[in-house]
């Protein structure tokens, strides 16, 4: 019994000692995709300035964006921009804006299982739209076989397969559809989780990717990070300029390059069909959510500390972990928009 | 020494009651008031969750009133919600479920109560118990990655070969889809089953299985004829619970169920359950309409479990008015 006493006593001191340590404490919440990268960061940080703790929750962009509202956490995080009802919203709550910083990039690949087929498959915006709005359903369709000579695509019927739980995968694949397409825009539409013509629904990327390798003549899409650690196939999108992209960390990067130009004050942007030669063009930044005021001077230094460290020095940790880096030109705006955070 | 003075203030109020308890009837008092308060807890939280549902789906229950039970739409873009492809979906797959579930748990519980030795009936009941603790997730892995493929490449083409003209055996296989996700289901509630129905046919009087034997029925038909009939309340109990566990299941249903609003005659077709269309989609839901909607899910499948366990009360009043034994006579 006594053993045991003094072993709790010990724990909770070496707790307290720690908490007492970290003498400032910050929440956030929000998006799954890049919380790898932010718990990393989070790390990271922490270790620098080691009065800095942050404690990160991913509960979904969704989350994210009710939670900052609420006001129940210090900064939220989400794959998709907060959309104007949402700001006006959160300006009628707390009398003042909140401001959107994009941290780092991501983007959905188009994958697939076709027996018999090795190569790389060009798709073209047509071929795209056309097999998730159920218009094209076999794999020898012109629209399909033009675009890759040489291959011999068979005549089954096409599988599609799309993320069945809400998420920022399908915010960004749904955006770069209707951009891309005016009866997706119309009939469909963008969010986190639509109403799909055709298809069936995995749960997550692992869910997708299952499906897709199981059931022969199948195509669906997963997020580029995803792809690359489980080392998946996929095929090269047609962008803007007419050229045929294989999504890499530098054609992604290039996507918000080209974006960049034309980067609106809130950074509110989607950079899904961004112009460039080399943009890769189903592309999206993933943001953090933060108050314009943030009363606690502690926590707003410490909050402005830690993303102009992360746009900073931060970016370099990115790429060991499969994200693509914000362009230049977008980091040195935002760390000027940081002076806006009162 | 943390530990000792803690103890000592939590006994103090023990000791000096008990004089007060001995005043009240040794106690009997304070226990069925204790009791009546545990038990009226449920009903509390019971009541509690109706009425955060209620109070959570204001916006769609004004918007669409009762065309949210009718409607088949699903369209989170457009603002457009209806429950009806989740409610089939749940109804269909709980009743593969059970189908499946119910002869071989009832079947399986009957051989390890009255036909088993007592050790290989103990024994494999504890593999049992251990099935029904597996986690849901793990179903559903397990669903996935072998009994996807099954259907896929062997048993739908199987069932379409022979029974290709039935219209719930028509259509594409793709593995995943309404008949999966009942498979998937029994397995997870054959557990259930099995275990409470077996403990209820043990506990059937000794004297009924004598007297059965001494009028010289053969040791299956005491089972099959006075046994069983005996316990019939009893295992219909553990069917409600099994069907209870699969109107409410999400994890597993939601990976193997193929998550897509349809309804469809064909078993071999995806569908989409209340639970799973809720675990699946509350977490990203954004906009006030959207999340309440799926809140008023929530309602729906209340109300669901409600009227069938509703239902399941009814029949089993009415099956013991009959009283046992009739229904094979």
């Amino acid at each position: 019994m006594k053993r045991f006493a003094a072993v709790l006593f010990g724990t909770l001191g070496l707790a307290a000692f720690f908490v007492a340590r970290a003498a400032l404490s910050i929440t956030g919440a929000g998006a799954t995709f890049p919380y790898p990268m932010y718990s990393k960061w989070f790390d990271e940080y922490h270790k620098k300035d080691s009065n800095i703790e942050i404690n990160y929750q991913s509960i979904g962009s969704g989350g994210g964006i009710k939670q900052v509202t609420e006001g129940t956490v210090d900064f939220g995080a989400s794959d998709g921009p907060m959309n104007d009802d949402q700001l006006k919203a959160y300006q009628d709550k707390h009398g003042f804006p909140i401001l959107h910083f994009p941290t780092v990039l991501g983007a959905d690949v188009p994958t697939y299982n076709i027996p018999g087929v090795t190569q790389e498959l060009n798709f073209t915006q047509d071929a795209l739209a056309g097999i998730f709005l159920g218009k094209i359903t076999k794999w020898n369709d012109p629209a399909i076989t033009s675009s890759n000579k040489g291959v011999n695509l068979p005549a089954n019927d096409i599988l599609v397969v799309h993320r069945a739980e809400g998420s920022g995968t399908t915010y960004i694949w749904t955006d770069y559809l209707s951009k891309i397409s005016e009866e997706w825009k119309t009939k469909v539409g963008k969010a986190t989780a639509v109403k799909w013509p055709v298809g069936l629904g995995g749960q997550g990327n692992e869910g997708v990717s299952g499906l897709i390798k199981q059931t022969p003549n199948s195509f669906g899409y997963v997020e580029l990070i995803y792809a690359i650690q489980n080392k998946m196939p996929y095929g090269r999108v047609r962008n803007s300029s007419g050229e045929f992209i294989k999504a890499d960390l530098a054609s992604v990067t290039a996507a918000a390059a080209g974006a960049a130009k034309n980067m609106p004050d809130d950074f509110r942007v989607s950079i899904t069909d961004a112009p460039g030669k080399a943009a890769y063009p189903i592309s999206s930044f993933t943001w953090l959510l933060i108050p314009s005021k943030i009363p606690d001077a502690g926590k707003r230094d410490a909050i402005k500390g830690f993303v102009k460290w992360a746009l900073a020095d931060g970016q370099n940790l990115v790429e060991s972990l499969s994200y693509a880096k914000l362009p230049k030109e977008v980091v040195a705006k935002e760390t000027k928009a940081l002076d806006m955070i009162q | 020494m943390a530990a000792t003075s803690t103890i000592v203030p939590s006994a103090g109020p023990t000791v000096s009651s008990r004089s007060f308890l001995s005043r009240l009837r040794d106690g009997d008092e304070i226990a069925r008031l204790v009791t009546f308060l545990f038990a009226a807890s449920v009903v509390l939280v019971t009541l509690l969750i109706v009425y955060e549902l209620w109070l959570g789906s204001v916006l769609p229950r004004h918007k669409f009133g009762f065309a949210f039970f009718r409607t088949s739409v699903w369209d989170p873009v457009f603002e457009e919600f209806g429950a009806l492809p989740f409610i089939y979906g749940t109804l269909v797959t709980s009743a593969v479920a059970l189908l499946i579930a119910v002869p071989l748990g009832i079947g399986a519980a009957i051989f390890l109560a009255e036909l088993a030795p007592a050790r290989v009936s103990d024994t494999l009941e504890f593999f049992i118990d251990l099935l029904a603790a597996v986690p849901s997730v793990i179903y559903g892995v397990l669903g996935i990655f072998i009994i996807v493929p099954l259907m896929r490449e062997h048993i739908q083409p199987a069932l379409k070969d022979t029974l290709g003209f039935l219209p719930i055996f028509k259509g594409p296989g793709y593995g995943i889809g309404l008949l999966t996700a009942g498979i998937v289901l029994a397995i997870m509630v054959i557990p259930y089953i099995i275990s409470v129905s077996r403990e209820v046919l043990l506990s059937v009087p000794r004297d009924q299985r004598e007297a059965a034997l001494a009028l010289g029925s053969t040791r299956w038909e005491s089972t099959w004829k006075v046994v069983v009939p005996f316990a019939r309340t009893g295992i219909m109990g553990s069917i409600f619970l099994a069907l209870a566990r699969a109107l409410g299941e999400t994890m597993a249903v939601t990976m193997v169920i193929g998550n897509t609003p349809l309804i469809s005659a064909s078993l071999f077709s995806p569908g989409d359950s209340i639970a799973s269309v809720i675990a699946s989609q509350f977490k990203e839901a954004t906009g006030d309409l959207y999340t309440q909607s799926l809140i008023e899910l929530g309602l729906v499948l209340f109300l669901l479990t409600f009227i069938l366990n509703g239902l399941a009360r009814l029949l089993i009043v009415v099956t013991s008015q009959r009283g046992s034994g009739t229904r094979n006579a």
